[in-house]
């Protein structure tokens, strides 16, 4: 567990991903440290969305492995996947991707709903989340009913309402204006800081990667870190952890259909 | 400053004479301010005095316009360090950015790698600005968000010229065109 004596919480190495003939990523190196918050920079088509994707689980590399927490994560099938980003990732992404039949308050409340929690609870603790985001009296509005800033601060509640140890996060403030963006980004900050929660945060844009701790840059599929932190660590990987269980130590919902999972996109 | 870290990137390439300077800093970095010949000849007899340039080739009493001058390594030295080293992240660096990426593409140089340096020198400071920003009360703030967009425009233009390097190179017709067409591939 080379990663884990890094101490890295999250991490890859020799990542690789072809879209069929393309190459998105070809040998991605990258670790974030518990309660960090990471920027990957790069241009359009450079892999940083689709690096953010194997290191959340959504999509899974053809080479090179991802660790989470000390353990395999690429290697696990998609029901033990799918129950890991639900158990402990979180996800904000550039259109907020609310799910539009429901209010506010629902969609905030679904990753609990969905990790098997009762809806009373779940209810009351999506309640939380309103005034400390300005959202004080949106509870029953519909996606379409709220404008971007509203909608982006529902999903960043969405996003950390369950606590995850990871907040992945995909241009957070691509579509709003200077200040909200910067609303918005100001809440994620101060919530992933506040819950402990690590963040991965994909972002062209400058201000936004100014929000973070240290920034990485992503070109034709490889990560340089220009403040040399995530350099690969040396030797040969030792005893590569197994798929053991990784989310053996939490709750786990067999109901759960990991297809309605709606970070799954 | 800028003038003479361009004349000893020019030296580099080969020794030339002051004229012929004049004509290719014009060409590359004076495009819209061209560099007066004073100014040439002043720059290069500073760099003279420093070691960094050698006048040859020239008898006692002749002009300057008959020297021939040629880049030392002690000149060689400060050019590549003045390259490598990021410039203080302060608003209106254009010039200077674009004297540094033309030098480099010019002597391949890496290019992206200075560039890399520069947004990552840039970003560090407009991290300070938004924990200034976010931190203290919004009169400070009005002054960082001035800065942090100041920087940004800077930032849109290293992303910008960092995705141009190979067009720019093939437009220069450097030596550096192969180095960077590598580099750029690897």
């Amino acid at each position: 567990m080379n990663d884990a004596s890094n101490g890295y919480l999250l991490s890859c190495r020799g990542l690789q991903k072809w879209f069929g003939p393309t190459p998105a990523l070809r040998g991605a190196d990258f670790g974030v440290r518990p309660g960090e918050i990471v920027a990957v920079m790069g241009p359009s088509g450079s892999g940083k969305s689709t690096l953010l994707h194997c290191l959340a689980g959504i999509l899974t590399p053809d080479e090179g492995q991802v660790s989470f927490d000390g353990r395999r994560l690429d290697t696990l099938n998609e029901a033990r996947r799918s129950e890991l980003r639900r158990a402990s990732f979180g996800f904000v992404f550039q259109f907020g991707q609310l799910v539009p039949e429901l209010s506010a308050l629902e969609n905030i409340a679904l990753p609990l709903l969905l990790a098997g929690r009762r809806r009373s609870v779940a209810y009351a603790r999506a309640r939380r989340w309103f005034a400390p985001l300005g959202l004080d009296g949106l509870e029953d509005r519909r996606s379409g009913e709220l404008s971007g800033g509203e909608s982006q601060r529902v999903a960043l509640a969405r996003g950390l309402v369950a606590e995850p140890r990871v907040l992945f996060a995909d241009e957070p403030t691509g579509a709003l204006d200077s200040l909200t963006g910067e609303q918005v980004m100001d809440l994620l900050v101060d919530g992933a800081r506040e819950l402990g929660t690590t963040v991965v945060m994909v972002t062209h844009e400058a201000r936004v990667a100014a929000y973070a701790d240290r920034e990485v840059m992503v070109r034709d599929g490889r990560v340089s870190d220009p403040s040399g932190l995530t350099q690969a660590p040396s030797g040969p990987n030792g005893a590569a952890p197994t798929a053991r269980d990784v989310s053996g130590h939490r709750p786990t919902d067999p109901t759960a259909d990991p297809a309605a999972d709606p970070t799954a996109s | 400053m800028s003038v003479s870290y361009a004349l000893l990137g020019l030296l580099e390439q080969r020794p030339s004479h002051g004229y012929d300077l004049k004509r290719q800093y014009d060409e590359y970095f004076g495009r819209d301010k061209p560099l007066p010949f004073g100014q040439v000849y002043a720059t290069l007899s500073r760099l003279a005095r420093d070691g960094r340039v050698l006048a040859e080739g020239s008898s006692p009493g002749e002009g300057p316009e008959r020297k021939l001058y040629a880049i030392t390594p002690e000149g060689q030295a400060a050019l590549a360090a003045w390259l490598a080293r990021p410039e203080p992240p302060e608003p209106h660096l254009q010039t200077i950015l674009a004297i540094k990426t033309i030098l480099a593409i010019l002597l391949g140089r890496p290019a992206e790698t200075y560039l890399d340096a520069q947004r990552h020198a840039h970003l560090e400071r407009m991290r300070e600005l938004t924990a200034v920003r976010r931190e203290g009360p919004l009169l400070d703030g009005l002054l960082a968000d001035h800065a942090i967009f100041h920087l940004e425009a800077d930032l849109r233009w290293i992303e910008l010229t960092a995705a141009r390097l190979e067009q720019l190179a093939t437009e220069l017709g450097g030596p550096g065109r192969t180095a960077l067409a590598k580099e750029l591939h690897r």
